[in-house]
């Protein structure tokens, strides 16, 4: 069952198209992350569906009632959608209490109870009912924010970069804590980021937005191994691009023979792979010159950046081990490679290393 | 104008200059020992010499005795004053708080038609002198008197210092907490009430206590249309028995009163904390749509725009005319103009140069003495240019002499009352060079004065020069403490205003009028433009 649909909205701001025509089914109870660029529209987008702002066209349809179609809105406080925006937006002039009990009427029964419950759900203690919020760490005040926007109740929450102004090991704990407690409450979850990998682990579909319109969407998985563009792919994570031959499933390209997705397709394509699926092993540097194996890529470690648990590698691939071929005045034209390593026994600068590829490589379709 | 100031004071949560405002609870830097002591010295002093009029009354108090005291406070005609002023107070400033919110919401949050310059137009009344604005309302309306008009001519004289602070903090207020309200489920009305009024109470506390210390303090205003206030009685005991323990009295118990203010406003502003929590830029306000009501909307500004400029406008304007060119005697108008600049910018220097070694403390080295200091600094600040007057008379005839009746003893009033405007406009403009550049400046090779030369003094100057620009703007209207200090012969703009007033030649009086107009515009649009630098923080 969908839970919300968007159709066809659109979003002009003195001549400057914001959103140009978004199309997008949210399945109820499901989480999807809309991620994309600063400037791509999708605070916007978020900002339409709660309803701080009128599309210009376009209906939001939530559960089957129509809450905007054009310039008819309903109003933010009548569509009891919860949102949490990106510093929690605590009101610095009440206690943690009354920002969690902002939107339940005095007259609710067992208010006191239910506030304590809400406390409860985001895993705060009722100790800190009477703080104020300037008081609190910003994990907790994210954490009070959502708990103010639980009160309501919402059959819709909105999350708009609400972690991105955590430090990094709390904003994974923060994240993953989130995602559990919406899931098992059964809340319908859009979470706006510009960070990829907060995306790709928090949602069960993706939306990439770019220039105002939606580039695509999907589950996680597949956008990560199988974008539609390589734009799209330099997005969701560092991607290797690499023009090829391709037949019977099979394409031939700078690093040899590889596996692809589409077996149909033949003749000239660009190919992506994840560096993730790049696997180097150090050799002794004459076995490259030698060509032992005719299949086998060859490259030259130009460059290591270690992080780490995970050592970035800048490789130029040696065209000299490839059977049968010439110097590919376009392999060394190409700009090194980026493979990862780890961290341990990483080969080090001007090593010279065997490139294997694993899985299969992703076919651009034709632009 | 007042001894009270309103210029807008960036570093802190309120916007209005109260006084006795507890100073920023910045980062306590550790005291660096050599600079400090001689400037703590200096603002030692500065601050002792500003405690005088305070010291005085109470002196005078204790010399008097608790019978002969008593027997002068306790009197019908005190509690008569004391019912007048209350009375001025209790109705203006609510009047000028709802007014100024209004006038702020409508240009700062809805789509009102030429915002901006009704924006502008609501702090414009400033440059027209308070009791300029009452010499335009008697000759409009030779009947009034009493305390509706005095209620009257107040809010459209001083609702700008309400009017100047609320607009900075709604511009300033961040619109996600606004957004959060709604998506709880709170209508348009409750957010206004629930989140966006609250966060004004800094404003709106900073701003009443101005309009209550100016009220307490106005002189020419309240004698124009005959409503007794302690001040007027003040000057009127002054100037019929002289130095008499009555007025000194009388002097005592309108400090109280501006004490009781203060407290009062220390008590309502609570300790609570208002600025915005969450990192990031805050995205700029939506505005309302006004829609259909937008001819309602409207009418507010201009209503108020036609009370509280086209009336001053239009009778001087009538003034003029009917004067001609008999009224423009440029061989008295000259002089005036000359003494008062001449007074203006020799107490502006003055007054900002005092003001240094305080704010330099409270920006560098901020800890308890210096919050003590500055605290001083501000009481005497609030306090009316009469007690000011007052004290510095008779001080001067008793201990010394040959300055009494000079220009030595008004440029000190002028500094003692001016003071924090200077001071604050100072802070601001050192706060904007912090110590770290100093230090980046010394690392490439600056000596410490020449660091100290080249790089905080070029980034304080702004603030320092309009802190000398307030002051000297401050002067220029200044009337009360002029009147009872002046040496004979000294006529400025304000006195010679008010010498022809009050012998009713409205017409002689009008050019002085206007030049001092003219003179406080760039005052008015000095606040304006700092109070928006300060909102686009």
């Amino acid at each position: 069952m969908t839970s919300v649909e968007l159709r066809g909205i659109r979003k002009t701001y003195g001549g400057a198209t914001v959103l140009d025509g978004i199309d997008l089914g949210i399945d109820a109870g499901s989480c999807t992350a809309i991620v994309g660029p600063s400037g791509s529209g999708k605070t916007t987008l978020l900002r339409i569906i709660a309803g701080f702002e009128a599309p210009d066209e376009g209906r939001v349809v939530l559960g089957g009632r129509v809450l905007a179609d054009g310039a008819d809105s309903v109003p933010a406080h009548r569509r009891g959608i919860g949102f949490v925006p990106q510093d929690g937006a605590l009101f610095p002039h009440l206690s943690v209490e009354g920002n969690v009990g902002f939107g339940l009427p005095r007259a609710t029964p067992r208010r006191a109870e239910r506030i304590a419950e809400l406390m409860d759900m985001v895993a705060l203690d009722v100790g800190m009912l009477a703080r104020r919020p300037h008081e609190l760490s910003g994990g907790q005040q994210q954490r009070v924010a959502l708990a103010r926007a639980l009160a309501q109740r919402p059959r819709l929450m909105l999350l708009d970069e609400p972690f991105s102004a955590l430090d990094t090991g709390l904003r994974a704990s923060t994240r993953k804590a989130v995602a559990r407690l919406l899931a098992s409450a059964n809340i319908t979850t859009i979470l706006v980021t510009h960070d990829q990998s907060e995306a790709l682990s928090f949602a069960d579909q993706v939306a990439v937005m770019r220039d105002g319109r939606l580039a695509q969407s999907g589950r996680p998985i597949d956008l990560y191994l199988r974008p539609d563009d390589p734009a799209i792919a330099g997005f969701l994570g560092e991607a290797i691009v690499l023009p090829a031959q391709l037949a019977d499933g099979w394409a031939d390209c700078a690093l040899g023979r590889i596996a692809v997705d589409d077996a149909l397709r033949v003749g000239p394509a660009r190919i992506m792979l994840r560096p993730e699926q790049l696997q180097v092993a150090e050799v002794a540097s004459d076995a490259a010159v030698r060509g032992q194996e005719p299949d086998a890529c060859y490259g030259a470690v130009l460059d290591t950046d270690f992080g780490g648990a995970v050592t970035v590698l800048s490789v130029r691939l040696l065209p000299a081990g490839r059977a049968g071929s010439t110097p590919d005045a376009a392999a060394l034209a190409m700009p090194p490679l980026l493979v990862h390593s780890p961290g341990l026994h990483a080969p080090v600068e001007g090593a010279t290393v065997r490139i294997t590829v694993t899985g299969h490589a992703h076919v651009f379709a034709e632009p | 104008m007042n001894a009270v100031v309103c210029p807008v004071q960036p570093d802190m949560a309120g916007i209005a200059a109260g006084p006795a405002r507890p100073p920023s609870a910045g980062a306590r830097r550790q005291r660096r020992r050599e600079p400090v002591s001689w400037i703590a010295l200096a603002a030692l002093l500065v601050s002792l010499l500003s405690l005088l009029p305070l010291g005085f009354v109470a002196w005078v108090a204790w010399q008097a005795g608790w019978e002969a005291a008593s027997a002068l406070v306790f009197r019908p005609r005190v509690g008569e004053l004391l019912v007048n002023t209350a009375l001025l107070v209790i109705v203006t400033v609510p009047l000028c708080g709802v007014l100024a919110v209004t006038l702020a919401w409508l240009t700062e949050r809805s789509d009102l038609p030429a915002a901006r310059t009704w924006a502008w137009l609501a702090v414009a009344p400033l440059a027209v002198p308070a009791f300029v604005h009452s010499y335009a309302w008697i000759t409009l309306a030779p009947g009034l008197h009493g305390l509706p008009a005095g209620v009257l001519v107040s809010v459209i004289a001083y609702f700008p210092f309400l009017y100047l602070p609320v607009a900075a903090a709604l511009r300033r207020l961040d619109p996600g907490l606004e957004d959060t309200a709604a998506s709880l489920g709170a209508s348009p009305w409750a957010v206004f009430f629930r989140v966006v009024l609250p966060q004004l109470r800094l404003s709106i506390c900073g701003g009443s206590l101005l309009v209550g210390l100016h009220l307490l303090a106005e002189y020419g205003l309240f004698v124009m249309i005959r409503f007794d206030t302690f001040t007027t009685a003040i000057v009127d005991q002054f100037q019929s028995t002289y130095n008499g323990a009555a007025a000194h009295m009388l002097s005592g118990v309108l400090v109280l009163c501006c004490f009781a203010l203060l407290g009062l406003e220390s008590t309502a502003r609570g300790d609570q904390r208002y600025a915005r929590i969450g990192s990031g830029a805050a995205r700029l306000p939506q505005k309302r749509r006004l829609g259909r009501y937008a001819f309602l909307g409207l009418s507010l500004p201009l209503l108020t725009t036609l009370l509280a400029l086209g009336v001053p406008l239009v009778t001087l304007t009538s003034w003029l005319v009917a004067g001609g060119a008999s009224v423009w005697r440029l061989d008295e108008i000259g002089p005036a103009v000359g003494q008062t600049l001449a007074l203006g910018a020799a107490g502006a220097l003055l007054t900002t140069l005092a003001a240094v070694p305080m704010a330099w403390l409270s920006i560098r080295s901020p800890g308890r003495l210096q919050r003590l200091l500055e605290a001083c600094n501000y009481l005497v600040g609030s306090l009316p240019g009469v007690v000011v007057a007052l004290a510095l008379v008779t001080v001067t005839v008793r201990v010394a002499l040959p300055i009494y009746q000079t220009a030595v003893t008004v440029l000190l009033a002028y500094a003692l009352m001016f003071l924090p405007r200077a001071l604050i406009s100072l802070r601001a403009g050192i706060a904007q060079a912090p110590v770290e550049l100093e230090y980046a400046a010394r690392s490439l090779g600056l000596s410490p004065a020449r660091a100290l030369w080249a790089v905080t003094m070029r980034l304080a100057a702004p603030g320092a020069a309009a802190g000398v620009a307030l002051v000297a703007l401050g002067i220029t209207n200044e009337l009360t403490a002029t009147l009872l200090l002046a040496p004979n012969g000294t006529r400025t703009l304000a006195t010679a205003f008010w010498a022809y007033s009050s012998e009713i030649d409205y017409a002689a009086a009008a050019p002085y009028a206007l030049v001092m107009v003219l003179l406080s515009l760039p005052m008015t649009w000095l606040l304006y433009t700092q109070s928006k630098r300060t909102a686009g923080r």
